[in-house]
């Protein structure tokens, strides 16, 4: 009886594993390398033991503690301990998805496409398919283990000893396995695919947060989380096992429970229904406006969360900044040189521009979703009613007009209140929001441009893209590689004053703003005039 | 009175002359069929009447307005269900059928729920889940629910199942109780000849036959099956048959509507065992034209 439910396991592992031939190598090589060439890396930007030790001292600041985790031997802060600190929680988040990612399409989104029933039809047990998943995930992990630990290993760093290296890749492993054990679960409770792996993904998230909170404040918090307790191996510092038995021990208890959920159902069916959508309309969604805010509502508020948390992100280092700068040649090299600017100001002007740029993505994204939306066919229907061109992607341009303001506030929000908690004598808040508010000026340019794209070069709106790379890459790099003057001018990004040293130039703002608008209002004219593929 | 008046209608996309002159007539109350096969032009003709596309020349007049210029004005009467319905797959089907009569300007709460009863659809789902059936099914019901004058349809029913066809059928003759007009289009000649008072053919961008589905029909031949007692002499002999196939006693033919009583007349006489005759198929209609034409590609 029970062989009967595992028969032809061995058969249906082997066709996944080719089915995968290229999809397993890629995750395994891809999170190997990063890991080793991190390890590569270490010895060449931190030379000597003074150099860690004054990097160590800036890692005990708490909100590092709360993106990298604990940092363990800190007081002789090697190779090893920084490869363990920086690296590992991080490549351990990667596993997790790796192992969400290969399980999941073989688990519920087999059974919902219908080829799990066809796979029963062959001479395979009731179990078989669920075990071969989660087989073909394990084996992966441990691949993946083995790569890591040899690698690093083989780098023949200080402090890298071959024992801590094998941990490194088994606690990568073991997150792995655990992470598809777990969506093999949600793959017997939930009842589609989207509901399975937005499970599998809530519950990385949330282990990556509680972990957060617990290291800054309750230990026992992070040992809930199985991020926070594979952190407590100590890699390369004490090398503790016990967090990866512990971790594989409860992935094999989340299996046997998967196995016998697997077997008590029906195909097809989850223990937790799909919760019924609406069946009628809410009262906002009478109209254009209505329409791309309930379609950018979740990118909207996930936008703003995100600019605010890389705000903070950005500004958890401002604590020690000086000692920051001072201790890194390359910081040093990327900060502007403006007279009359200090280096903690010239950073903070940095900060603020790049943040600018990435906050000018999702207000691209938005203004360029109706052309999206008419690649997927989705336009015509909505046109054929009573509604303008004009008043439709004037409902996008809105909400993208709001973005670049939402984004911008929340930047210069996460930004100050991480600077609140580590510096000595925090900017004012009113000195980042408008250090952050004039550059809303460069994005509408940069959204004016997209919307003439979108109205007399649609099949070219790729550009914008390349465009905002060319102003990212001359932010981020134009003072290390000393390129000239009209390089930064290419960019509107280049015209906006920087608020430290220079008066606001609202002449120069408004001019942004004109030509902007003269864009938007010649796109509009644009998309009411040609034709539209549907 | 003239809902649909098209005349001259030429549309390029780039080189490619996608309709050349087409001219189509829609009265009030009618149910016209336009026809033809995959990529003759059904598509982009609906399109331009919608302005969606922009015609290249020609005119395209809907209740006397342009169809292009006066587009907004024109869809407050106007129900449109495309050929591909793509919906936002974050709302459910409930969400976008009172998303769509909202947009047009009338809501019918009451006609709304009936039809989600009686196309069985569960509007509570997220269109992400529905098949092509059902997405085209919040389309239809979308478009039936609101007050329309006149319902544009392309290729309504590719995606329905039989019963749900016939749903359609009844939604359709209840338009046209009321006096609405319906403009439909198919490649399928026989749901055009259930449903359509008059036709127009469309090939390759051109208008090759439009009027009264009886006068058409006239125009052409129907396929009989005859099985009789005693072979039938020379069939080739007898006068309007062509494209014979004799299987011993069994007679397969095409028959010229006109001839069609003097060829009975002459078989008869042998003897019928059994008669099947098939109505005339689109591709019989085309290969009309095709022997005309001279043309036959
Ligand atoms: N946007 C377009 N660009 C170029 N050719 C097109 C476009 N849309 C349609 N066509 C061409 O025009 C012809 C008519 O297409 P269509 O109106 O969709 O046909 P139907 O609906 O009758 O099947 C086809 O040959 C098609 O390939
Ligand atoms: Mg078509």
């Amino acid at each position: 009886m029970m062989s009967n439910r595992f028969a032809g396991t061995s058969f249906l592992i082997g066709s996944l594993l080719r089915k995968n031939r290229i999809k397993i190598p890629i995750w395994i090589l891809s999170i190997a390398f990063s890991v080793i060439f991190f390890g590569k890396l270490i010895p060449d930007m931190y030379t000597t033991g003074v150099d860690r030790q004054i990097m160590a001292e800036t890692m005990k600041n708490p909100a590092v503690t709360v993106m990298l985790g604990p940092g363990y031997g800190l007081d002789n802060y090697n190779n090893g301990a920084m490869m363990a600190h920086f690296m590992l929680l991080f490549a351990a988040v990667a596993s997790g998805m790796m192992g969400i990612l290969l399980t999941l399409p073989h688990t519920r989104e087999d059974e919902e496409d219908g080829r799990t029933e066809m796979i029963r039809s062959l001479p395979v047990g009731s179990s078989s398919s669920l075990t071969a998943a989660i087989s073909v995930s394990a084996l992966s992990q441990l691949v993946l283990m083995l790569f890591v630990g040899w690698g690093l290993y083989f780098l023949k760093l200080e402090g890298m000893d071959f024992s801590g290296s094998m941990l490194y890749g088994a606690c990568l492993g073991a997150v792995g396995i655990f992470f598809s054990a777990l969506t093999g679960l949600f793959a017997q409770l939930m009842s589609n695919t989207r509901a399975t792996s937005g499970a599998s993904f809530v519950f990385l998230i949330t282990a990556y947060i509680v972990r957060g909170i617990g290291d800054v404040s309750s230990e026992a918090l992070s040992l809930i989380s199985p991020l926070g307790l594979i952190l407590r191996s100590q890699v390369y510092v004490k090398n503790r096992w016990y967090p990866v038995w512990i971790t594989l021990a409860l992935s094999l208890a989340l299996f046997a429970v998967s196995l016998y959920l697997c077997s008590v159902r029906d195909l097809g069916a989850g223990f937790i229904a799909t919760k019924p959508g609406r069946s009628k309309a809410s009262k906002l969604l009478t109209g254009p406006f209505g329409l791309s805010f309930r379609l950018l509502r979740t990118p909207f508020l996930a936008w703003a969360v995100g600019m605010f948390a890389l705000g903070a992100a950005y500004g958890s280092v401002l604590g020690d900044l000086e000692g920051f700068i001072e201790s890194s040649e390359l910081v040093r090299q990327m900060i502007p040189e403006q007279e009359g600017l200090s280096m903690t100001e010239g950073f903070i002007a940095l900060i603020i521009a790049v943040l600018s740029i990435l906050g000018a993505v999702p207000v691209l994204m938005f203004t360029l979703k109706l052309r999206n939306e008419e690649k997927k066919n989705r336009t015509e229907a909505l046109l054929s009613n009573a509604v303008s061109r004009r008043g439709v992607l004037g409902g996008y341009l809105l909400v993208a007009l709001l973005m670049s303001v939402t984004v911008q506030i929340m930047s210069a929000l996460g930004l100050w209140s991480a600077a609140v908690a580590v510096m000595e004598e925090a900017v004012s808040l009113k000195t980042l929001i408008t250090a952050a508010l004039v550059h809303v000026p460069a994005i509408w340019l940069m959204s004016g441009l997209s919307l003439l794209l979108v109205g007399f070069f649609p099949n070219r709106t790729g550009f914008i893209w390349l465009y905002l790379t060319y102003a990212f890459f001359v932010i981020y790099m134009g003072d290390m590689l000393k390129l000239p003057e009209w390089t930064y001018r290419l960019s509107p990004f280049g015209y906006v004053p920087m608020i430290h040293a220079d008066e606001i130039n609202f002449v120069t703002l408004l001019l942004l703003t004109f030509i902007a608008a003269l864009f938007m209002f010649l796109g509009f004219i644009g998309y009411e005039r040609r034709d539209l593929e549907g | 009175m003239a809902i649909v008046e098209i005349g001259g209608l030429i549309k390029k996309f780039g080189n490619f002359t996608a309709l050349n002159g087409v001219d189509l007539c829609v009265n009030q109350g009618e149910i016209y069929g336009f026809i033809g096969p995959n990529g003759a032009g059904k598509t982009t003709t609906l399109r331009i009447m919608l302005g969606i596309l922009k015609a290249t020349s020609g005119s395209v007049k809907i209740f006397g307005k342009d169809a292009w210029k006066d587009a907004v004005e024109i869809h407050k009467k106007t129900a449109y269900v495309p050929g591909e319905v793509n919906l936002w797959p974050n709302l459910t089907g409930g969400e976008v059928i009172d998303f769509f009569t909202r947009l047009r300007g009338s809501p019918n709460e009451k006609r709304k729920n009936e039809l989600i009863e009686r196309f069985q659809l569960d509007p509570s789902k997220k269109c992400r889940t529905y098949s092509k059936g059902n997405r085209q099914k919040v389309a239809l019901i979308a478009a039936f629910a609101s007050d329309a004058e006149l319902y544009v349809l392309d290729e309504p029913t590719s995606g329905l199942d039989p019963l749900m066809e016939n749903m359609f059928r009844r939604c359709v003759s209840r338009a046209k109780e009321e006096g609405k007009s319906v403009l439909l289009s198919s490649h399928i000649l026989s749901e055009v000849e259930k449903l359509c008072d008059k036709v127009s053919i469309i090939r390759k961008g051109k208008i090759m036959e439009s009027g009264p589905l009886e006068e058409l029909r006239h125009l052409t031949s129907t396929r009989m099956t005859i099985e009789t007692k005693r072979p039938v002499e020379n069939p080739e002999s007898v006068k309007g048959i062509h494209d014979i196939e004799i299987k011993g006693n069994t007679l397969s033919f095409l028959v010229d509507t006109e001839d069609l009583d003097g060829v009975l007349k002459q078989i008869v006489p042998y003897g019928i065992a059994k008669l099947e005759s098939a109505p005339p198929t689109l591709e019989d209609l085309f290969m009309r034209h095709y022997k005309e034409d001279g043309d036959p590609s």
